[in-house]
């Protein structure tokens, strides 16, 4: 349930198993019991067998970056690791999508030494589970990467298992010629962020652009609201199932959303994030609040007239330095055939020349790194590296800080009859809560 | 069948007393040559491994798991059981179960009151040889040989709030996909769109069939074209109209497809199927609770199965 990143990756998720074949059969094996026996066979065909260990000149990596832009900078990376160490990478790659509903079963099998993954929840599941190496010797060797990164690199044991690479923070765009054209300013408090709501409605805009069909895109509204009013830390607790989702505090997000919806664009659940990205590039709505990646929408010309600021402050208490910031990366197999080599790798692309070599190939992403030469960043990407460079914590958003089973069966659910019928706060809440706690019993 | 010589030899040996039963058996075997035994050992052995395989071991265990919390990680000694709270949880806690119950009744009365009449009401039409009637043919037939999720692309295209056909050419804001009392129709339509030409070319194929003679009989005998229809041209397709019954049901069960790729089963369009893949599918996965509802919906199949063999049967024996 990640965010899809390009049109093409969008795409690709909405073939269903049934075509897409693989997962008909990861569906058909999960029944049959067998599925670590199946899955893996089906991801680790891909592998690269022949190395099995003797030769100590490979390592072998797992990639998700099936997209030919993502694919090309990774083959990019990994041709300087080759240079620099001598190590002849081997890159498996297997689309997104596929990647990630076999995640389970690849990581059981004989996985690649490195693999490409997410930080948050979803990284520090599979390290409790015993299916990731232990990093914190090469993040000893490691530099650049502020304690931000590092706390999200960071797994339940306080031992690091993750190496990010590049990340996109979650903000509201706009169209500054639109907000000069009718003279905005910048909203930093919730109460100004509804002036201008109400304004731009009197100018004949819809105020805030919103999709839900896919069901991802409103957590990123959940999120920032329950971290602008109850702050990170309660944010890291509930989608840890530690906090109950019936207390007052979840219900005061809800609340707060509940006054917002009337803002913003309205059938929300039968849009995709692409059509909503849309009606705010044609003008038609003043504000979206989304990923970075929401630039895709935008023709090469129009992106210089692309801006964003962070969602403003509902309590001075907690303040407005917290965000979602998806961070991608890489991990190690809990038994890589060649430690060494893997550990090497992992240094590589954690460090400055492969940070060097992203910004020069890929101008959608930001890396991570910020030692990294990023003088080749366009405008809207500085401000996105300063905006998460000057955050005090960094949360992953819904589906990566949880989960994944919760996120997707419980909260999405949840959040879509909440869209729905704004009112029910009290039932929807103890729903949810009955749920997590039938799920979250290990 | 009837030209395999071991029914053959069944049918010539007399039906042996209980104690001659011996003597039966290898005047039987003596029929067959080793080839055929290894043949016919084969022809039973490997469908059977087969169906055993990757049919009843994936059933069964489906309804062992279901008794279980297992997310698919770890060895399978590590399972805990716990007991019917699946189940419990199916009915008790998970909001979109009921919708997807009703919904998976829904469709089958739709295909089965709307499109699947609909359906034979323009095979018989077609059969009347009308003026283009092969152009026609092939129109309403074309949406089979797409795929249910090619389709849901197609109607995407109509039914799209902001940019969709429909709501581009009546001036209409209906959110044709995302409104949960609309979506379910919106996505019959589609789903009825291809099943009404499946449909049709079955009981086009059974017009043909039909002996003209009987319909100019009952022309002779004054019968009018519907009731000519429905008392002579009906009670003769007794086949079709079974293998229609059983198309059309298998069809409202597999209904996934199309809800999957309009918005994965939520909001409105929630199907058992789609509650089962939701669960099974992906990450971290809750294999056991989705086993519960696997076993649901193999139980809900099951009515349908067993209806169809005791008709099938029924058949045979007449």
């Amino acid at each position: 349930m990640s965010r899809p990143r390009t049109q093409a990756e969008y795409l690709a998720r909405l073939v269903p198993p049934s075509v897409a074949g693989i997962n008909r059969r990861s569906l058909l094996a999960g029944a049959a019991g067998t599925g670590a026996l199946l899955g893996t066979g089906l991801l680790a065909g891909c592998g690269d067998d022949s190395g099995s260990g003797s030769d100590s000149k490979n390592v072998s990596v797992g990639s998700n970056q099936s997209d030919p832009k993502p694919k090309d900078v990774i083959a990019k990376v990994m041709d300087g690791f080759k240079t620099s160490s001598g190590i002849e990478p081997a890159i498996n790659t297997v689309d997104h999508n596929t990647y990630q509903e076999n995640i389970n079963n690849y990581l059981q099998g004989k996985p690649d030494d490195v693999y490409m993954w997410f930080a948050g929840y979803r990284m520090r599941f599979f390290a409790a589970k015993g299916l990731a190496g232990d990093l914190s010797d090469v993040w000893g060797k490691l530099s650049g990467f502020s304690d931000a990164f590092k706390k999200a690199s960071t797994g339940d044991d306080g031992k690091q298992y993750f190496v990010p690479s590049s990340y996109y923070p979650w903000a509201m765009f706009y169209r500054k010629s639109v907000w000069q054209q009718y003279g905005y300013q910048v909203p930093t408090t919730l109460d100004q962020l509804t002036a201008l709501s109400a304004q731009m409605r009197k100018d004949g805009l819809t105020p805030i652009a919103f999709a839900d069909k896919d069901g991802w895109p409103a957590m990123g509204t959940f999120d920032i609201l329950n971290l602008r009013i109850n702050g990170y830390q309660f944010h890291i607790d509930l989608m840890a199932g530690k906090e109950a989702w019936t207390s007052d505090k979840v219900k005061k997000v809800f609340d707060t959303w509940a006054g917002l919806l009337p803002l913003h664009q309205p059938d929300s659940l039968g849009r995709t994030w692409q059509e909503a990205a849309q009606s705010l590039q044609q003008k038609k709505s003043g504000m979206y609040m989304l990923g970075l990646f929401v630039g895709q929408q935008f023709s090469n010309e129009e992106q210089s007239d692309l801006d964003f600021f962070t969602f403003p402050e509902i309590d001075p208490a907690i303040g407005a330095k917290a965000l979602d910031a998806p961070i991608d990366g890489y991990m190690m197999a809990r038994k890589p055939k060649n430690k060494a080599n893997a550990e090497k790798l992992l240094e590589y692309v954690g460090g400055k020349a492969a940070a060097d070599i992203t910004v020069k190939n890929d101008p959608a992403t930001l890396v991570a790194n910020t030692g990294a030469d990023v003088s080749g960043y366009t405008a809207l990407q500085k401000k996105a590296a300063e905006l998460v460079g000057s955050a005090t914590e960094i949360a992953q958003f819904l589906d990566r800080d949880t989960r994944p089973d919760f996120a997707s069966t419980v909260i999405i659910p949840a959040l879509q009859q909440f869209i729905k019928d704004p009112k029910d706060i009290g039932g929807l809440t103890s729903s949810i809560e009955n749920q997590k706690k039938s799920i979250f019993t290990d | 069948m009837s030209d395999l010589p071991l029914i053959q030899a069944d049918r010539a040996v007399p039906p042996p007393a209980a104690t001659t039963s011996t003597g039966g058996r290898r005047r039987r075997l003596r029929l067959l040559s080793r080839t055929d035994r290894v043949v016919i050992t084969l022809m039973v052995l490997v469908p059977l491994l087969l169906v055993t395989g990757f049919v009843w071991l994936p059933a069964v265990a489906t309804v062992l798991l279901s008794g279980t919390d297992w997310d698919g990680i770890g060895p399978l000694n590590e399972i805990d059981f716990v007991g019917v709270r699946n189940y419990s949880d199916v009915v008790n806690i998970y909001p979109p179960f009921v919708p997807a119950v009703q919904h998976n009744l829904l469709w089958l009365a739709a295909l089965f009151v709307v499109a699947t009449p609909f359906g034979m009401f323009l095979a018989v039409l077609l059969d009347k040889e009308i003026r283009g009637s092969r152009f026609y043919q092939t129109a309403l037939y074309l949406p089979v040989v797409l795929s249910l999720a090619l389709i849901g692309f197609v109607w995407q295209l109509l039914y799209s709030r902001d940019q969709g056909l429909i709501n581009a050419v009546f001036g209409s804001n209906v959110d044709w996909y995302g409104d949960s009392s609309v979506n379910i129709w919106a996505v019959m339509v589609a789903s009825g769109w291809r099943h009404v030409g499946y449909i049709m070319l079955l009981y086009l194929a059974g017009l043909k069939g039909v002996d003209p003679s009987l319909r100019e009989a009952a022309a002779v005998d004054g019968a009018s074209e519907s009731r000519a229809f429905f008392r002579v041209v009906f009670p003769v397709l007794r086949p079709i109209n079974i293998i229609v019954l059983v198309v059309t049901v298998i069809e409202s069960l597999r209904a996934f497809d199309l809800v999957w790729v309009v918005n994965k089963g939520r909001n409105g369009l929630e199907l058992i199927s789609a509650l089962v893949t939701q669960n099974v599918v992906g990450e971290a996965s809750r294999i056991g609770f989705g086993s519960a509802l696997a076993t649901i919906m193999l139980v809900v199949s099951l009515v349908f199965i067993t209806i169809y063999l005791a008709t099938v049967m029924r058949e045979n024996r007449e």
